[in-house]
């Protein structure tokens, strides 16, 4: 075999094959390789895509990187239905086998020792935006009866903005709160930027909260529960995600 | 072992996630190992990766016709030369002026 390995999750074993249909980063299937009580799920990809060089180059392309980011989920997202994987960064590859193999077994405690805290959790993320388009239709300035008028219906827009802005950060941090509350763990990052999330409004809250599987229902039905408690403010939710923003091993930063 | 119990239907974490979302994660989190021909990408890489990426959203923005920034001296250095320039002219049209007007002066 002349391709190289790309490695996806490292998992405990699990004993359900992988659907039949999945397709990893460049269109083969990923299987399993089992090492020393731990599996990687991997795929072959050709060496003229996926060598240091031509990866890097390929990594400035948004077409193919979205591809390839959306494929190394799709896989992702497979495990986690029928396991806790723990989710390695777009781009681990690999000479061949048994180079897998070394690496698993060079790090197999931190494996086992993030597998067992991770184990049965999945993560869901929740964004809260603030709304930059007035709530109600702006009145033409021709309306107001004068000059003080004007002014004093500008000043009167200005405050219920800052108001507005202001009232959605106070939501998105007891949002966060409670929600931090509920679930093991919790993570803020940094607010998306909309050039690329194509998101309206600004985003006020990134968080990723680290929740058992059993209680999952029960916190997605907590944030639904918010989602209309104030107007001018849009909650968003995601998930299940593999436990992706808390997967760090060994001290490594993992925010 | 990990019998998976029943999860609410997923949100958008599939096909439907918003692509900064899923670069979010599969670029930023997860475990980062170093292959043995050392390809996964460190830190710095990924946020190089992710400036280019914005800025080809920029490109696309201007084919849609927005282009403010290319007149911010803050965020365009096109600009900020087109500043300087336009600034140089007129400094150069406010000396003409001046002396211009100062022979006028001596001869009054």
């Amino acid at each position: 075999m002349t391709g190289l390995r790309y490695v996806y999750a490292v998992c405990r074993p699990f004993g359900t094959p992988l659907q039949a249909e999945l397709t990893g980063v460049a269109g083969a299937p990923p299987k399993q390789l089992s090492h020393h009580g731990l599996v990687a799920v991997v795929s072959e990809v050709p060496a003229e895509d996926f060598a240091e060089e031509p990866l890097r180059a390929h990594l400035e392309d948004l077409e193919w990187l979205t591809a390839t980011a959306r494929a190394h989920q799709s896989v992702i997202d497979a495990l986690t239905v029928v396991t806790t994987p723990l989710p390695l960064r777009l781009g681990t590859v690999f000479q061949d086998d048994s180079s897998v193999r070394v690496m698993m077994e060079a790090r197999e405690e931190a494996f086992r020792r993030t597998l067992d805290r991770l184990d049965g959790r999945v993560e869901w993320g929740v964004k809260v935006y603030a709304e930059t388009e007035q709530t109600e239709p702006e009145r033409s300035p021709g309306k107001a009866a004068s000059g003080r008028d004007y002014l004093r219906q500008r000043r009167q827009r200005n405050r219920s903005h800052e108001e507005m802005w202001e009232n959605s950060e106070r939501f998105a941090g007891r949002l966060h709160h409670t929600l931090a509350e509920y679930a093991e763990d919790s993570r803020l990052h940094a607010p998306q930027n909309p050039a690329l999330s194509r998101a309206s409004g600004r985003n006020v809250l990134n968080a990723a909260y680290l929740v058992p599987r059993s209680d999952s229902e029960e916190f997605v039905e907590k944030v639904d529960r918010t989602k209309d408690e104030l107007s001018g403010v849009r909650v968003e939710l995601t998930g299940p995600w593999a436990a992706y923003s808390f997967s760090g091993i060994d001290g490594e930063a993992d925010a | 072992m990990t019998t998976p119990s029943r999860l609410p239907d997923p949100y958008g974490s599939g096909g439907g996630a918003n692509l900064a979302d899923i670069l979010e994660r599969v670029l930023d989190k997860g475990v980062v190992i170093a292959g043995d021909i050392r390809i996964n990408l460190l830190d710095i890489e990924l946020i190089t990766i992710k400036l280019r990426l914005i800025v080809a959203s920029v490109d696309k923005a201007k084919e849609m016709g927005i282009d403010w920034w290319e007149d911010d001296p803050a965020l365009s250095s096109r600009a900020r030369h087109n500043e300087l320039a336009r600034e140089n002219a007129e400094l150069r049209a406010h000396v003409a002026e001046l002396e211009g007007a100062r022979p006028q002066e001596e001869a009054s």
